[in-house]
C-alpha cells in the first residue's frame, strides 16, 4: 500500500531536524550496477533497483498502468501493470517488482491479457458510464486502456448498482467527481510528497476507500492543479475549464510561462482565438512536469481588461480610441511638447516585458540620447542600478541551477519565500528535503514553506550574526559541515533598504569561505528572481547609469510597467504605456499602446538561471494589438530614429550581438568560476556600512495575484478569496446573487 | 453491358477470356455465351482444362441439369429469344476435342421463330400491351405538395434537438456529433450551467454544409440530436439555414411524437 510521509507533521519552523533521517519516502540510492534481463525476448539493461515496469518500457513493451508514476512513490494498488515472469506462479505487478537480473518477462501472453482484462473489469465495475459528460473524455487513461485491454462485453448485473461516493470540495481549482475515482492514489502521493499537503489522504478500506481531506477543508497548495493532470480518470478535473472544450478541439502550442521567473515549460491549448487551458510540459531541468496554479489558471485573465486599440488621452482627460498612426504621432508630439532630451527620456520595463521588446526599447532610448532605463522594482530601487550590479551574471542568477537544488545539503534562504516566489522550485527543495539530509535555514519573515527550516532571524543583523558570529543551533552546525551549501537570496533583497549590506556581507562570506560555496563543480550563491523580465533586463543591461538615475524625466515610456510607483512620475511628464492590460500602468498614461500578452507573441524569456527559452504564439493578439517589439520599432520610425533591423531575425541578430546566450535557447551557460569569483569580489566592496535592521518582509503577499494577467483573472480572484483572504461563501446562498462573477 | 447476375462467375470468365488471344469483346454472342457460362455451377469441372488452348468462350463449362438456371430469374431484362433458346435445350450439345461447340446454333431459335417474331411485331405488341395495362391502372405519380409518399422511419431530414419529458434538454454537450460530423457543420460551445450540469451554450448546425449522413444521431449517446422526417425546410435566404439551438429545440418540440415513434420503430435493429 501507500507509503505515506509519516512522522512529518506540517513543519513551520525549527526543531524538526532530529527526524531528518526518518522522512524518506523512496530514497533513491546512488546509481548501482546495471542488470540485464529479457523482456518479450529482448535483452534489456537497466540500472539495478529499477522497477520491472521501467525495464519493460526500456525494452519497448508498453505496460498499462494507472497508479504508477515516474515521479511519485510506488503504490502498486491498481494492478493494471501485471506481467508474466518465467517461473513465477502468478502474474506480477511490474511497478512494485524490482527488476532482477536474468529474469525472463513476458508482457504479451494470454495470461497477461487475461489478467489485464480481469483487472479492467474490476476497475470498471465501480466506474460510472458517464464518459460523455466527463471532462477527461478523450484524454482519459481508463478510456484508452479499456478500449485497448478491456473486455468487449459486460458481466455487470449488480442489483445494488455502482459505488456512490460524495464529492469533495477541494477549492476553486479542483473539481471532484469521486464516483469516477479508481483509487490509484496518485493525487494523495503527489500532495504528500511534492505539494506538501499532507491532509489529502485515504480513509476506509477496500470498496469503502475514499480520497479526501479527512475533514471539510480545501486543498491549500499552489501546486494543486497538478493532481488534475495526474488523475488518470475524470475524478479530479479542472473547475475553471469545466465543460469548456474537448481535447480534440484544441490546438497545442509549446510555450514558456512568464508569471514567475522560473520559465516553466507550458503547453498552451487554444481554440480559435481563445486560450482554453495551460498545461505543463516536461522539462527535467526546469519544472519537471509540475506547474503552479497561477501558471495554469491565470490564463482567463488574458480575456479581461485587455487593451485592444491604441488610446490617446483627450483634453477632458479621457482616453479616446485612436488608430496606430495617430497614437504614434501623438507620442511624437508629446515628446516634442515636453522638450525631453537626453536622460529626461525614461523607459521603465515591467514584469511581463519580453526580451525582444526590451532590446528594441533600449536601442531606441539609447539612440534618443538617454541612459535612463529603469525597471519597476519597488519604491525608489527601480530608478537606480540594482545593488548587485549587472556586469556579472552570476551576481543576479540562480547559479546552482534548478536541478542543482537536489544536490545541496544545506540551504540558507535570505529574504525569500520560494513557495510563493517560485512554487515549482519550492517543490524541488521539498523533494530534496524529503529524500536527503538537507537542512534549511531562513533569514526573513516566517512563512509556511512545506518543509522544515530553522528560523535564524528577520533582518540583516540576524544574517550578519549568522555569517560572521559564532552561531549555535543544529542548522549552523550542519551548515558549517555542508559540502554543497546553497545560499538563496530573494530578489526582494535588491529592493530592501539593507540590500547593499545583505549582498555585501554574503559576497564577503562566500569569498572568505574559499572553495566551500563557490568552486569548480558547485556555485552555491544564488539570487532567486521572481519576475520573468528581470534576468533578461539585467542581461541586456537595461539599467540606468548613475547620472541618468538622478535626472528628472519629462517623457516616460512604460513597457508593461504596472508595478511602477506613481510617485516616481512627475506631474508634467508625458507618459506612454505599452502593454496588454488596462491596469495601473495604463491609468498613468497619456497614450496607451496595446501589446501582445505572452501567449500571443513568439519571444525570448530568460529565467532566473539565465536560461533563455522561446515562447511561442498560441493565439493572435486581440483587436489592434501588436507584438511589442514591432510597436517600439514603429515608434522609432515615427520619431525619426533609425534602428538597424526590420524583422524578427534582425532583432535576434542584435540580441546575439548583445549576449549570445539570449538566442541559445534552452541552454544554460554557466558562469566560469573565475568570473563568478571576480563578481563576488566586486560585490564584496559594497555595503560595508552596518545594516539598518529593517525587517525582511515577504514580497509576495498574495501568490495568486502578482501581475496584470493574474489580477485580471477570475479564477485567481476566487483563489485569493479561498486561500488568502479566506472569505467564505454563505452556506445558504441559493436564490441570492452569486458572489463570484461567472466567466 | 447488361446487368450481371452472378458477378463471380462472370469475372472468372472474363479473366479466362483475358488470358486468351481473342477478338473484340463486345458482341452479342459473347455476352450470351457468358450467360451460359454463368448458368453453370462454378464447381463443375470443364471437359477440358481451361488452360488448354480452347478458343473463345464456348462452353468450357457444360450446363448441368439440376443446377438452377439463373436466367429463369431474369426480370425481363433479357430478350425473349435468349430465354427461349435456353429453355429449348433438348438435344445434348456437343463439343470437339478443343472445346468448340460443334453446332453453335443448335439450341438457338430456329429461323422460322425469328421470322415470325420479325414479321408479326410480337415484341412491339408485347411492349404496347404493357402500356395498355398501365393505362388502366392507377397512376404511380402523386401530386407532391398535396400528396406525400411514404417515408422510412430511418429517413434523414431536418435536424432537431430533443427534450426529456420533463422539459430538460437532452443534449449534454459531449461534442461527439461535432467530432464525427464529416462536413464539420456542427459547432458547439459548452459550459457548466448554474446548477453545475454540462450544457451547451451554443449548438449551431450549418444546414448548407450538412450532408445528411446521420452520423450525428448515431454518435449521440442520449438521442438528443436526431434527423427528423421533415424534408421541406427550404428557405429564401442562406442565413435561415444556419440553425441555432433555439431553432433545433423548436424542431424537436414540434416533431417529438413523430421522432419518438420513429425511434421506437427502429429500436429493434439497434
Amino acid at each position: 500500500m501507500l507509503r505515506i510521509v509519516s512522522s512529518v507533521s506540517r513543519p513551520s519552523s525549527a526543531s524538526l531536524l532530529a527526524v531528518a533521517n526518518r522522512r524518506n519516502i523512496a530514497s533513491t540510492s546512488a546509481r548501482q550496477a546495471d542488470i540485464t534481463l529479457t523482456v518479450d525476448g529482448k535483452e534489456v539493461t537497466v540500472p539495478q533497483g529499477s522497477a520491472l515496469i521501467q525495464a519493460c518500457e526500456a525494452a519497448g513493451s508498453p505496460v498499462p498502468r494507472f497508479c504508477y508514476h515516474d515521479r511519485l512513490a510506488i503504490a502498486g494498488n491498481c494492478r493494471m501493470c501485471l506481467v508474466e515472469v518465467a517461473r513465477a506462479p502468478k502474474p506480477i505487478a511490474s511497478c512494485a517488482m524490482p527488476a532482477a537480473a536474468g529474469s525472463v518477462v513476458f508482457t504479451n501472453t494470454p495470461l497477461v491479457h487475461e489478467a489485464r482484462e480481469g483487472v479492467m473489469e474490476f476497475l470498471l465495475a465501480n466506474h460510472p458510464l458517464d464518459c460523455p459528460i466527463c471532462d477527461q473524455g478523450g484524454e482519459c487513461d481508463l478510456q484508452d486502456q479499456s478500449i485497448r485491454y478491456g473486455s468487449d462485453r459486460t458481466r455487470f448485473h449488480e442489483i445494488a448498482g455502482k459505488r456512490a461516493v460524495s464529492n469533495k470540495d477541494l477549492g476553486p481549482i479542483v473539481k471532484t467527481s469521486m464516483n469516477r475515482c479508481i483509487q490509484c492514489t496518485r493525487c494523495v502521493r503527489f500532495a504528500n510528497e511534492v505539494a506538501g499537503v499532507e491532509e489529502l489522504g485515504t480513509t476506509g478500506r477496500g470498496n469503502d476507500l475514499q480520497i479526501g481531506m479527512y475533514v471539510e477543508k480545501m486543498m491549500d497548495s499552489e501546486l494543486s492543479g497538478n493532481i488534475i493532470d495526474l488523475c488518470p480518470v475524470g475524478a479530479l478535473t479542472s473547475k475553471p475549464y469545466a465543460f469548456h472544450a474537448r481535447p480534440w478541439e484544441l490546438k497545442t502550442t509549446e510555450s514558456i510561462d512568464v508569471l514567475d521567473a522560473l520559465g516553466s515549460n507550458i503547453r498552451v491549448d487554444s481554440r480559435g482565438v481563445q486560450v482554453m487551458r495551460v498545461q505543463p510540459r516536461t522539462n527535467d531541468d526546469v519544472n519537471e512536469e509540475w506547474i503552479s496554479d497561477k501558471t495554469r489558471y491565470a490564463y482567463d485573465g488574458l480575456r479581461f481588461q485587455r487593451l485592444t486599440t491604441p488610446l490617446v488621452k483627450g483634453p477632458d482627460n479621457r482616453f479616446v480610441a485612436a488608430s496606430w498612426p495617430d497614437a504614434l504621432a501623438a507620442i511624437a508630439a508629446g515628446l516634442n511638447r515636453t522638450g525631453a532630451s537626453g536622460n529626461e527620456i525614461k523607459a521603465v520595463a515591467g514584469h511581463l516585458a519580453d526580451t525582444e521588446a526590451l532590446v528594441v526599447l533600449k536601442d531606441l532610448v539609447n539612440r534618443l540620447g538617454s541612459d535612463n532605463l529603469a525597471s519597476d522594482l519597488a519604491g525608489k530601487f527601480g530608478n537606480a542600478p540594482p545593488v548587485h550590479g549587472v556586469d556579472i551574471r552570476s551576481n543576479y542568477s540562480f547559479n546552482s541551477t534548478i536541478p542543482g537544488v537536489e544536490n545541496a545539503d544545506a540551504i540558507l534562504l535570505v529574504g525569500t519565500n520560494p513557495r510563493h516566489e517560485a512554487a515549482v522550485l519550492n517543490s524541488r527543495i521539498r523533494k530534496s528535503w524529503l529524500r536527503s539530509e538537507l537542512v534549511v535555514g531562513m533569514v526573513g519573515e516566517r512563512a509556511d514553506t512545506t518543509y522544515g527550516y530553522e528560523h535564524l532571524g528577520q533582518d540583516a543583523k540576524a544574517l550578519e550574526k549568522f555569517l560572521t558570529g559564532k552561531p549555535s543551533g543544529e542548522f549552523a552546525q550542519r551548515w558549517a559541515k555542508a559540502e554543497r551549501p546553497m545560499i538563496i537570496v530573494g530578489s526582494a533583497m535588491a529592493e530592501h533598504a539593507d540590500g547593499e549590506a545583505v549582498f555585501g556581507m554574503l559576497a564577503r562570506y562566500v569569498s572568505g569561505a574559499g572553495n566551500r560555496v563557490v568552486r569548480e563543480d558547485w556555485n552555491g550563491f544564488n539570487v532567486l528572481q521572481r519576475v520573468a523580465s528581470r534576468p533578461a533586463l539585467y542581461e541586456i543591461g537595461f539599467v540606468p547609469s548613475r547620472a541618468a538615475a538622478s535626472a528628472t524625466p519629462k517623457f516616460i515610456y512604460l513597457l508593461n510597467a504596472d508595478e511602477v510607483d506613481p510617485a516616481s512620475i512627475p506631474a508634467n511628464a508625458f507618459v506612454v504605456y505599452q502593454g496588454h492590460h488596462g491596469d495601473r500602468g495604463a491609468a498613468l498614461a497619456d497614450v496607451c499602446l496595446p501589446g501582445a500578452a505572452y501567449t500571443e507573441k513568439g519571444s525570448t524569456w530568460v529565467n532566473t538561471e539565465g536560461r533563455s527559452q522561446l515562447g511561442r504564439a498560441a493565439v493572435p493578439p486581440p483587436g489592434a494589438a501588436r507584438e511589442d517589439w514591432k510597436i517600439v520599432r514603429a515608434l522609432a520610425e515615427v520619431l525619426g530614429v533609425n534602428l538597424p533591423y526590420d524583422d524578427l531575425v534582425g532583432v535576434r541578430d542584435r540580441m546575439w550581438a548583445i549576449s549570445p546566450s539570449l538566442v541559445r535557447w534552452d541552454g544554460v551557460e554557466r558562469t566560469s568560476i573565475e568570473v563568478a569569483k571576480a563578481g563576488l569580489g566586486s560585490l564584496s566592496a559594497i555595503g560595508k556600512k552596518p545594516p539598518g535592521g529593517g525587517k525582511m518582509t515577504l514580497v509576495v503577499n498574495n501568490f495568486y495575484q502578482t501581475d496584470v494577467v493574474s489580477r485580471a483573472s477570475v479564477t485567481m480572484a476566487q483563489c485569493t478569496r479561498a486561500f488568502v483572504t479566506r472569505e467564505k461563501e454563505e452556506l445558504n446562498s441559493i436564490g441570492k446573487e452569486p458572489l463570484q462573477a461567472h466567466a | 453491358m447488361p446487368r450481371l447476375l452472378v458477378p463471380v462467375g462472370v469475372l472468372r470468365s472474363l479473366a479466362a477470356a483475358a488470358a486468351r488471344p481473342q477478338g473484340p469483346v463486345i458482341s452479342r454472342s459473347i455476352i450470351s455465351s457468358q450467360r451460359r457460362f454463368v448458368s453453370a455451377s462454378p464447381h463443375s469441372s470443364p471437359p477440358t482444362s481451361p488452360s488448354s488452348s480452347a478458343p473463345e468462350y464456348t462452353g468450357s463449362v457444360r450446363p448441368i441439369p439440376g443446377v438452377p438456371n439463373y436466367l429463369d430469374s431474369a426480370d425481363g431484362l433479357i430478350s425473349d429469344l435468349v430465354v427461349r433458346k435456353h429453355k429449348r435445350s433438348h438435344t445434348p450439345r456437343q463439343w470437339d476435342a478443343n472445346g468448340n461447340e460443334l453446332d453453335v446454333y443448335k439450341d438457338g431459335p430456329g429461323a422460322l421463330d425469328k421470322a415470325v417474331h420479325l414479321f408479326f411485331f410480337t415484341e412491339i405488341l408485347r411492349g404496347m400491351w404493357i402500356v395498355l395495362e398501365q393505362f388502366f391502372r392507377p397512376p404511380y405519380t402523386i401530386s407532391y405538395p398535396f400528396e406525400k409518399g411514404p417515408l422510412s422511419p430511418r429517413f434523414r431530414g431536418e435536424h432537431a434537438l430533443r427534450r426529456y419529458p420533463s422539459g430538460e434538454e437532452r443534449c449534454i454537450a459531449c461534442k461527439l456529433c461535432e467530432a464525427i460530423c464529416p462536413a464539420q457543420a456542427i459547432t458547439i460551445e459548452s459550459e457548466a450551467r448554474m446548477d453545475g450540469s454540462r450544457r451547451t451554450t451554443k449548438y449551431d448546425i450549418d444546414m448548407t454544409k450538412c450532408i445528411y449522413c446521420g452520423f450525428c444521431q448515431e454518435a449521440c449517446p442520449v438521442d438528443a440530436i436526431v434527423e427528423t422526417q421533415n424534408q421541406e425546410f427550404s428557405t429564401e435566404t442562406r442565413e435561415e439555414l444556419l440553425y441555432n439551438k433555439e431553432k433545433l429545440l423548436a424542431n424537436g418540440d414540434r416533431a417529438e411524437a413523430e421522432i419518438a415513434a420513429n425511434l421506437h420503430a427502429d429500436h429493434v435493429y439497434r
